[in-house]
């Protein structure tokens, strides 16, 4: 407990940062995020863009997966459906904040189009709903050669805003920082009103969750369109960002990434979200400089890169999932708790 | 708890209002196995209502009828004058029916604040996009959800001091107890308690006891419940259903019911051929079925 | 008018094909309603356990020269170590964890073996030991290749063996007992938990020889695992919790793939599993010999 945290009414008591110190905690933070592309190289900044991207789907799926329950293997697939509306959009001058929602919204409504026959199932059935939804709309990407471009993919012009063209990472950071803290918060309140307490019951016990007059099918599927738009957001920045993108982004593969960076990072939670994108940011980026470095005394090294990922990958889940379940949240929540009263031991 | 011989045991209970829930003869089969055999009853308002009758009578799966999850193949459920037989169960909620489960039905992710927050559910009105922007209407209605449910739930309950804590940290006594905030929360005009004092000691039976006799007064509540501890029954109940292999084979007051030879019977075995007389001596002893 | 005769013949011979191509579906599809019915896990690693077995087949026959024989039986005491291995390391630790959690385990696990069999036998395709005759079978005009008919004769082979064992010996009927209902069986004096061990090491088994089949069809390379995703349309068909629909539908999904890639072309049979799928969810979730699942209130 902290000492001299008084609540004086119900709206304090529910507030997102109700003392003080936090308020003045996250004003350092923005404050921290405003300047740092000014004070780091050019690498830092655009992984900082990848790390944007990446918080904001992984956010989208923590909301279907994490807090909702419901298993989803398709979420690379939505932010490719978001990526290519963007990329179609823009190429017909169409600025970003037009169509960044729009793809959202156009994901959203396949995300819901998927959920129909899928959620009327549950956990396993449901996982292999989405999978097939990963592979079908894939082979969409593929063929539908007029709007996609097809398998050699199309060219995404800059994100642009009358005139201004955010042209370069630096430029790019400026949109997708801010865009993925307005996210962060919007999925935060989420989970101050209703909607996202019908989306826990129905994850702790879907059938107590009807009987106090929630809407199984009608809100699962709500967790499905959130979840999709955020992802069709994020797509959306990454076509911004890549500015050639191909089919191939958006496999299987990185579904179980963002899948992997809940898990690490901690399910239902928003800053388990956070650290979670920013782990699994960063193991590839390490693995990535750890070969080159090997590949000074063996050439052969940077062939291994890719399994390597894989195996990494692999690992850190199951050791994730057996040793450490509830992810780097808890172990946050750990160290904090040791911190309340220290140097007195609790 | 001593059975004792209360007005409300011997004589039905004059404050009672209308029919409110009116089931007549529900037929549930599951396969070859039938759980409910043409079941005919009534609960009214400001009434409590208790179902008794051995493990496997039918109890649990009369209310998961009720609720909903189960649809009869035989039979009628209305409810403040509307057949509701066909009506999907997260719509039951809305028209003001509660409910707690026999195994705690809690969301362990969630607070017991967060919780009770959800029996208010169907009260209130955002939609993802309101909720996500949070201010304004959102947040309107959350506050006042909030200070509804404070002055009349958590307050009335004994729960604030754990308001905060995750579920999953109470003690099973208070699980049941938030269980019930949850219910109320929900404004309904029927609450259903499936075993409500199962596993609780003496203290907490006499507590849950206060709170179920609480509500029935002040908020004129319909209360019906499955209990097994014939002691609660006799003590707060005005109005004994006794089901036996899917069938009621007794109704009436408590200590009607507890003379009922077909009931004794139920519960002590087929060869009992005298059945038991009520006198003083035999109440004095408090002797309980 | 002019009457196009329509080509019977080959209708015929691709349904055949189809038919017998589907045995090794269904072999597969064992595998996974073996661990399902088990454990209640679905193993996405089952791809894995393919390429292992293949690639293991591979490493003894051509790498050590052994006959094909021995070869195959060092095959299946190694994946079937493997699968023990990991039920005990990784499968164990997790029970009662949320099924998310086990599935993506078993996702993980995925990776874990799929990277590792790149790292170790590289990325290149390498040639499979002749282990399918490759003469084909001819009835007049009907053209059946010979490893598709080898390839269904194995599998039939392997899956009677595993559903004889299954009905008839004690070990097997303490597997389904376990299975259906853990605690009842535990009761009984069945040691539980090492059914679950058999359950994955004949999961392993099953899935290392319709590697080294598949394998022999096609190429040995680390994109054999991708086969057990489109084995995903058969379970789903069959019901996840059901043998005899593992069979039936894979037989059945072998004629629909067969036929949809010889009249729509190839590029749409690689998708016609996943369009299966979505059907059947819309139609009859549960597929058509699965148990709808009831939560008890």
């Amino acid at each position: 407990m902290r000492i001299g945290d008084f609540r004086a009414s119900y709206a304090h008591d529910e507030a997102l940062w109700p003392t003080s110190a936090q308020r003045r905690w996250i004003l350092v933070l923005a404050l921290l995020l405003l300047l740092f592309p000014l004070g780091v190289n050019a690498y830092i900044v655009s992984l900082a863009c990848i790390l944007g991207i990446n918080v904001i789907a992984a956010a989208g799926l923590n909301i279907m997966t994490g807090y909702t329950g419901l298993i989803s293997l398709g979420h690379a697939a939505f932010m490719g459906v978001g990526c290519y509306c963007t990329a179609w959009l823009a190429q017909r001058g169409v600025p970003f904040f037009v169509a960044l929602p729009a793809a959202g919204v156009l994901a959203a409504l396949i995300g819901i189009v998927i959920g129909i026959p899928s959620l009327r199932i549950k956990g396993l059935y449901l996982a292999v709903a989405t999978l097939a939804a990963q592979f079908l709309l894939v082979y969409v990407f593929k063929e539908w050669e007029s709007v996609t471009g097809g398998v050699s993919g199309i060219d995404v012009p800059f994100a642009s805003l009358a005139g201004f063209e955010f042209s370069s990472d630096q430029r790019l950071y400026f949109l997708i920082i801010p865009t993925a803290a307005l996210l962060l918060v919007a999925a935060r309140n989420l989970f101050r009103t209703r909607v996202g307490r019908a989306f826990i019951a129905i994850r702790d016990k879907d059938i107590s969750a009807e009987v106090l007059g929630i809407n199984l099918l009608h809100y699962k599927l709500a967790a499905f369109a959130v979840g999709s738009f955020y992802a069709g957001i994020a797509g959306g920045l990454l076509g911004y960002f890549y500015r050639v993108i191909t089919p191939e982004f958006f496999t299987l593969q990185l579904s179980i990434f963002f899948l992997a960076a809940i898990i690490v990072g901690g399910m239902g939670s928003i800053l388990g979200t956070i650290l979670g994108a920013v782990f699994m940011t960063l193991v590839p980026e390490l693995l990535r400089h750890g070969v080159t470095l090997a590949a000074l005394w063996s050439p052969r090294a940077t062939e291994v890169l890719s399994p390597l990922k894989e195996v990494v990958f692999g690992v850190l889940i199951i050791g994730f999932l057996v040793f450490e379940p509830h992810g780097l949240i808890e172990v946050w929540r750990r160290v904090r708790r040791t911190f309340h009263l220290w140097p007195f031991r609790s | 708890m001593t059975a004792l011989a209360t007005p409300a045991a011997t004589m039905s209970n004059p404050l009672a209002g209308d029919p409110l829930l009116r089931v007549d003869g529900l037929h549930l089969s599951f396969g070859g196995i039938q759980a409910l055999g043409g079941v005919t009853l009534q609960a009214k308002a400001r009434d409590i209502t208790a179902i008794i009758g051995p493990n496997g009578a039918g109890k649990t799966s009369l209310f998961n009828a009720i609720s909903g999850f189960y649809r009869p193949q035989q039979g009628r459920i209305r409810f403040a004058g509307e057949d509701i037989s066909r009506t999907p169960t997260a719509r039951r909620a809305a028209k003001g029916m509660a409910r707690t489960f026999q195994n705690v039905a809690l969301f362990r992710g969630l607070s017991v604040l967060d919780n009770v927050k959800l029996g208010g559910h169907t009260r209130l009105q955002a939609n993802p996009l309101t909720a996500m922007w949070y201010f304004g209407r959102a947040q309107r209605e959350e506050t006042r959800l909030r200070a509804e449910i404070e002055r009349d739930v958590i307050d009335f309950l004994e729960i604030d001091h754990i308001r905060h804590q995750p579920v999953a940290a109470l003690s099973y006594g208070l699980q049941k107890r938030v269980e019930l905030a949850r219910a109320l929360a929900m404004q309904p005009k029927l609450l259903m308690l499936d075993e409500p004092v199962a596993g609780m000691n003496r203290e907490e039976t006499e507590d849950m006891a206060r709170f179920i006799l609480d509500i029935q007064e002040e908020r004129g509540i319909a209360v019906l419940l499955i209990e097994h501890d014939m002691g609660l029954v006799m003590d707060i109940a005005n109005h004994v259903v006794v089901l036996n292999f899917g069938h009621v084979i007794g109704v009436g007051t408590p200590s009607e019911v507890r003379t009922n030879p077909e009931v004794v019977r139920a519960y002590l075995g087929g060869d009992f051929v005298k059945p038991i007389v009520p006198d003083a001596a035999a109440q004095a002893q408090g002797i309980a079925l | 008018m002019t009457a196009v005769s329509f080509d019977w013949t080959a209708l015929v011979e691709y349904t055949i094909t189809g038919f017998l191509a589907g045995g090794l579906l269904s072999l597969i599809a064992l595998g996974f309603v073996l661990i399902y019915k088990g454990t209640g896990v679905i193993n996405f690693a089952m791809g894995e356990f393919m390429m292992l077995g293949a690639y293991s087949f591979y490493t003894a026959n051509k790498v050590w020269g052994l006959a094909m024989l021995p070869a195959m039986v060092v095959t299946i005491a190694a994946i079937g170590l493997f699968a023990a291995i990991v039920e005990r390391g990784i499968l164990r630790p997790l029970s009662g964890q949320p099924v998310i959690s086990v599935l993506m385990a078993t996702i993980g696990l995925a990776s874990v073996i799929h990277g590792a069999v790149d790292m170790v036998w590289g990325g290149i395709n390498l040639e499979m030991p002749e282990l399918l005759p490759r003469t084909p079978l001819r009835f007049g005009e009907i053209f059946i290749p010979g490893k598709t008919l080898w390839s269904f004769v194995l599998a039939s082979a392997v899956i009677t063996a595993f559903s004889i064992y299954f009905r008839y010996s004690r070990t097997g009927v303490s597997m389904r007992a376990a299975a259906s209902d853990p605690i009842t069986a535990s009761a009984l004096g069945i040691d539980v938990r090492r059914t679950q061990v058999l359950t994955w090491i004949f999961a392993g088994i099953v899935g290392a020889i319709a590697g080294v089949i598949a394998a022999s069809m096609t190429t040995l390379s680390p994109a054999l695992s991708h086969i057990a995703l489109g084995v995903f349309a058969v379970i789903i068909l069959g019901g996840l919790d059901s043998i005899v629909g593992a069979i039936v539908a894979g037989l059945a999904i072998g004629v629909i793939e067969s036929l949809t890639s010889a009249y729509l072309g190839g590029k749409v049979r690689d998708i016609v599993p996943y369009l299966i799928v979505l059907l059947i969810l819309l139609i009859r979730p549960y597929g058509l010999f699965g148990t709808r699942q009831v939560e008890r209130l």
